[in-house]
């Protein structure tokens, strides 16, 4: 078994850093790939382990999005000049200080919207059920609204991220960059999300998730457990959308960047796919998404929301556990879950 | 403080007015959206586009030519058998399944909504003109279109409509059974399945009249569903269901704290104001519960 494990993981990352050289075309495609699963698999972290169903992490994607572009700028630039002046470039960055400032941009968006949410946390995580998916909801909106209109970061007409460096030639350097560091992004998240999944620590937002009145009458220190589960969705969140930020190179307050239209649903829905509550779901529905998307949006053109609203509503109507969800009931077996051969004869004929 | 509204204290007035007739409408929708949250403990988010919807069909009277006060007859009647059929193809199958799972599903009626009004419709903002003219007060100083004040009267004979209809008619009272009990209701021979798609259907007319009302008194754009929603929402949670005088005075007070935001942060922060609210609102009421928690211990 462990080795088995072992030429999976192997075999995972062999392709996933030799895929941009195989489909050197599709570089941004999967880029995009990497991010939503990053996505999926930090809100099901909190939306399927610990039954908190947020609609608002797209509030710390999107500012980890201004974040980055914003730290990357204002090193070196007067910000409120760089907005001022739009797409035409008045200051270039040099090569140097455009990764300088890019890891820096990164680690802070990193680390302002884990901070963000364990600081609202409190307030917003004693809210129970719905009231916290709306409240959520509630949250991203907000955030882009006020984002679209404040001067310093673009408002409304939006914000370019620094182009580039043109020093490089290498006409594969930009989409190669970003991949990797998607990439790295995601190698980070599966491992921190899987040394979770073996932890005291996925059994305690389980039991958050079951029945949190109990949970707390164990003696669990429920509130706590919570925030630090939110702000581990905000972590990776936040890295991911400062990649996204450079990677699509303009910033529009509601439309890229608080974008709880596409980004903020689709992370929901990729989580729900898949699987919600399982390792492999997201990941696997995040695939299958993505595939989905890019294969039809481009054949069903103007009907792709009219799709997605279908999609969504079929997936949570009629598959609601999931693929992995389908697979368990179906392979029981498989899940390492262990049958009564009776009990399965009875449920047969009970049927 | 250098704000227009405190050195022109008369805006202040326009501002109250302005406010309180825009949430006598925003009390109606939110008077749907209590009732079919009680009955079928279903969250709408769906709401906001539905009132479009209905708004979108007093418009197209408009381009045929028929005036848009019209619609305030029409677009409920059509709206019944939308929600109706809405309810038929997708709600009853969450009716009873996780609250999530509602919000989800109507989430993407609402996605689905949006997009096929942009399609028919057109991305523009487009309003239906009712030319009742305005009422000028104060030596000209205020000015109040007679549209909202339609507006407001039509609501509140339509809630008082509804509320008669409840009590006394054979529906009213399924409803209200069902509401109260629905296995109970069901034993005592209460078709439920057919009280909930009336229900829906209910709210779906509801939001036709709020939204013909506001095709004539505001903007209609595909994508301003959302807003409507939220502001119910809010209402209905500061007001607690089926509790109409409050949830028409919450529905003032909305409006007044939309129109003074609009008039101190700026139009532009406007529906961002309105977002923040519910998250202050859900937040104060958290911190109220627990405290009240607190005492049982």
């Amino acid at each position: 078994m462990k080795q088995k494990d072992l030429i999976l993981y192997s075999g995972l990352i062999i392709l996933g850093l030799v895929a941009p050289f195989l489909f050197s075309a599709f570089k941004v495609q999967l880029t995009y790939l990497c991010v939503l699963i990053v996505l999926a698999m930090t809100w099901n972290l909190q939306g399927g382990e610990m039954g908190y169903n947020s609609f608002g992490n797209i509030l710390f994607y999107g500012l980890g999005m201004y974040l980055t572009a914003s730290v990357q700028v204002g090193m070196f630039f007067p910000l409120a000049e760089w907005t001022e002046s739009g797409g035409e470039k008045t200051f270039v960055h040099t090569t140097a200080q455009y990764f300088q400032g890019i890891g820096v941009g990164l680690l802070v968006a990193a680390i302002v919207p884990t901070i963000v949410a364990g600081a609202i946390g409190y307030a917003i995580l004693g809210l129970r059920g719905h009231y916290f998916a709306i409240c959520t909801l509630g949250l991203g909106i907000a955030a882009g609204e006020i984002a679209g209109g404040i001067e310093i970061i673009g408002a409304g007409q939006g914000f370019t991220t620094p182009p580039f460096p043109a020093e490089i030639v290498d006409p594969e350097a930009r989409g190669q960059f970003f991949y990797f560091l998607s990439f790295l992004v995601l190698v980070l998240a599966f491992i921190f999300v899987k040394y979770i999944y073996g932890s005291r620590f996925r059994l305690i937002l389980n039991a958050i998730r079951d029945n949190e009145d109990k949970a707390e009458a164990m003696g669990i220190q429920t509130m706590k457990y919570k925030i630090v589960g939110w702000m581990c969705s905000a972590f990776f969140c936040g890295l991911a959308g400062g990649i996204m930020g450079g990677l699509i190179g303009y910033i529009d307050s509601t439309d890229v960047a608080f974008d709880g239209r596409e980004m903020g649903v689709f992370m929901v829905l990729m989580a729900i796919l898949g699987g919600k509550g399982t390792l492999w779901g997201p990941i696997i529905g995040a695939t299958l998404f993505h595939f989905f998307k890019e294969g039809l949006w481009t054949f069903i053109l103007g009907w792709q929301y009219v799709a997605l609203g279908v999609l969504i509503v079929v997936i949570v109507v009629y598959f609601p556990e999931g693929l992995m969800g389908w697979l368990r009931e179906k392979y029981p077996e498989r899940f390492g879950e262990v049958i009564d051969e009776k009990d399965r004869k009875a449920q047969v004929e009970l049927k | 403080m250098d704000l227009l509204i405190f050195q022109a204290p008369i805006l202040m007035v326009q501002a109250s007015l302005d406010g309180i007739l825009l949430g006598i409408l925003f009390a109606l929708i939110a008077y749907g959206m209590a009732l079919q949250w009680g009955v079928m403990n279903i969250i709408n988010i769906a709401q906001g586009d539905l009132v479009i919807l209905g708004g979108y069909i007093a418009y197209t009277m408009y381009l045929m030519g028929i005036h848009p006060a019209w619609g305030v007859i029409v677009s409920p009647i059509i709206m019944y058998f939308v929600g109706w059929a809405l309810y038929k193809l997708v709600i009853n199958k969450v009716v009873d399944r996780d609250l999530f799972i509602s919000i989800l599903a109507t989430f993407g009626i609402a996605i689905v909504f949006q997009q096929l009004m942009n399609f028919v419709f057109g991305a523009d903002v487009v309003v239906a003109q009712s030319e009742y003219g305005t009422t000028m007060l104060f030596d000209n100083s205020v000015t109040l279109p007679n549209s909202k004040i339609f507006a407001a009267f039509i609501s509140v004979l339509y809630a008082i409509g509804l509320v008669i209809y409840m009590k006394k008619s054979r529906l009213g009272r399924a409803i209200r059974a069902t509401a109260q009990n629905a296995r109970a209701a069901k034993i005592l021979g209460v078709d439920t399945e057919k009280v909930y798609a009336a229900t829906f259907g209910i709210n779906a007319a509801l939001c036709g009249v709020a939204g013909a009302l506001i095709s004539i008194t505001l903007t209609l754009h595909p994508y301003v569903g959302l807003p409507y929603t939220v502001r119910s929402f809010m209402i209905v949670i500061v007001a607690g269901l089926g509790n109409l005088p409050a949830v028409a005075i919450s529905g003032m007070g909305l409006g007044l704290f939309e129109e003074f935001a609009d008039y101190i942060l700026g139009t532009e922060f406007r529906i961002g104001a309105v977002f923040m609210l519910l998250v202050f609102i859900l937040v104060y009421r958290r911190f109220k519960l627990s405290k009240k928690r607190e005492y049982l211990k």
